[in-house]
């Protein structure tokens, strides 16, 4: 089973085994990793879910919907997505998921 | 005249009345607090509404259409292409002649950049540098009240406080901040929207003429002492995008008064509102007092509960279907956020306060979309620091009588709580 690994800003890291069928957001709040927010619940209209995966992973593309939140994120980078869009899929592999300084 | 069909509020029964009769901006309910009815049956009968006339007028010149269920809501939220947020994002149409130019009323992309620009100001990191100070001021504004006699919350904390915290985020003088109230106020108080207990269009024009005057003063005085700040006059100004924005006067003053207006009603009266709500409903009190590490999610809940924007008006931009129904291009379409939050579809039992409900930060309060409230941590750190303060040197704030309200219905706020301060 593939194993994610969160690293949150200051570096602390956080390994839990892939759930297939949920969201990355999703899984994050399951096993409480902190510097996830999710205000809105997965429908990408918030923004507080902000992560940056930096793999070659062939994750599904930012969707104009994602984009448009992501586009406001002062962080914003080349690896930036919302978690909430990234629904599990076992051939990605083991993914690494950094967290952003600030949800907002 | 039947007298059973009118209610307390002086207004037709928002139960028996014809929908069609019923104004559903009408702001003497959120005077009178007896709106709940009214949107409770608009979400069961009519969650799409059309009506033929508004704030604005007949016809075209002022109907609405009114969205009350969460789930549409969102959609709308969402959907910025078909709902934009020009020319204006409350129920009434600008004034032709001062059409002020605030990103909150622009779309992408031009609304990106400016919102881009003052973003870093209230962004989490920036904010641990205003926290040491917003809560000296805090502490500040809190020990000086009276205990053990009755005095106006809304005055002596709400307002104080907020005012205090404005002139922080503009490095405005502190000696003349009472202006920024002033001219909060003047901004949200349009006669049309207000039941005729506002200020008409000439009266705001001469108060926004005076904001403007003194933001311009003010503008050019810290590019003059350029030194490290992270102010939001500074942050605009140090920005290649919005360097120039003092030169264009109407989209300065309309940028202003978004961050003027957006940081001051708002958390006002959701400090107003979190006192409120505690004393009529002491079990959630009691949970609090045991426990006061739910501050963070009674902050949250508070903001639901209170609502503090009513609305935000969108404008289709073409023919859209919402919930079955046609929505013409050109319409009106107000996001009633106040009802939202009460959907109890998607938030279980909504009505209740409920300081340690799950899910509590999924509301409506900030809005949803590329325009959700900016200042939304601040807010939040206002009011978690507001409340750590106060519980650890008061074991009951407790009401003394009803409140009053403000009678306008793009701010929901009050005018008067009385309270009585137990010390520890």
């Amino acid at each position: 089973m593939p194993v994610i690994t969160f690293v949150e800003f200051d570096g602390t890291e956080h390994q839990i085994d892939a759930d297939s069928g949920l969201s990355v957001m999703e899984m994050a709040l399951k096993h409480n990793i902190p510097g996830i927010d999710a205000d809105c619940g997965g429908a990408a209209v918030c923004g507080t879910c902000h992560c940056f995966i930096d793999g070659g992973q062939s994750l599904p593309a930012i969707d104009p919907q994602e984009e448009s939140m992501l586009g406001l994120r002062p962080d914003r980078s080349a690896s930036s997505r919302l978690s909430c869009q990234l629904m599990f899929k076992d051939e990605w592999g083991d993914l690494t998921v950094r967290l952003p300084e600030y949800q907002m | 005249m039947n007298q059973a069909m009118t209610s307390i509020d002086g207004l037709a029964d928002p139960l028996s009345t014809p929908l069609s009769e019923l104004d559903v901006s009408d702001p003497r309910r959120f005077e009178h607090d007896t709106w709940q009815p009214l949107f409770e049956r608009l979400r069961k009968e009519s969650p799409v509404h059309y009506q033929a006339y508004g704030p604005g007028g007949e016809g075209q010149d002022g109907d609405f259409w009114s969205i009350t269920r969460f789930a549409d809501i969102m959609e709308v939220e969402k959907n910025w292409q078909a709902f934009s947020s020009e020319p204006s994002i409350a129920i009434l149409d600008p004034e032709p002649d001062m059409i002020l130019q605030m990103f909150i009323s622009t779309d992408p992309p031009l609304h990106d950049d400016q919102r881009r620009a003052v973003q870093g100001a209230v962004a989490p990191k920036n904010l641990q540098e205003f926290e040491t100070l917003i809560r000296q001021r805090t502490q500040e504004t809190l020990d000086e009240l009276p205990l053990g006699e009755t005095f106006n919350w809304v005055d002596k904390v709400s307002i104080d406080l907020t005012t205090k915290m404005l002139a922080t985020l503009f490095d405005f003088p502190y000696e003349l901040r009472h202006k920024l109230t002033e001219w909060s106020d003047a901004a949200t108080s349009d006669s049309r929207i207000t039941a005729g207990a506002g200020l008409n269009i000439d009266e705001r024009r001469v108060i926004m003429l005076e904001m403007l005057e003194a933001f311009t003063q003010l503008w050019h005085e810290h590019k003059a002492n350029d030194r490290e700040s992270f102010d939001l006059i500074r942050l605009l100004q140090k920005d290649p995008k919005t360097a120039n924005m003092v030169d264009d006067p109407l989209s300065y003053l309309g940028n202003l008064m978004l961050l003027v207006v957006g940081g001051n009603d708002t958390t006002r009266n959701s400090m107003t509102g979190g006192v409120h709500f505690l004393n009529d409903n002491p079990a959630e009190y009691d949970k609090l007092k045991a426990d006061t590490s739910l501050i963070p999610s009674m902050v949250s809940e508070i903001i639901r509960y209170q609502t503090p924007l009513p609305h935000m008006r969108r404008t289709a931009t073409r023919d859209v279907e919402l919930g079955g129904k046609l929505i013409p291009k050109g319409s009106r379409v107000i996001l009633w956020y106040v009802s939202g939050n009460r959907d109890s579809d998607v938030i279980a039992d909504a009505n209740s306060f409920i300081i340690d409900r799950p899910n509590v930060r999924n509301h409506l309060s900030f809005g949803m979309g590329i325009h959700r409230c900016m200042g939304n941590r601040l807010a939040e750190m206002q009011l978690r620091i507001l409340w750590e303060e106060a519980m650890a040197r008061f074991k009951h704030i407790e009401v003394m009588g009803s409140p009053t309200r403000i009678c306008n219905n793009f701010v929901r706020g009050y005018r008067s709580l009385p309270v009585r301060l137990h010390a520890r």
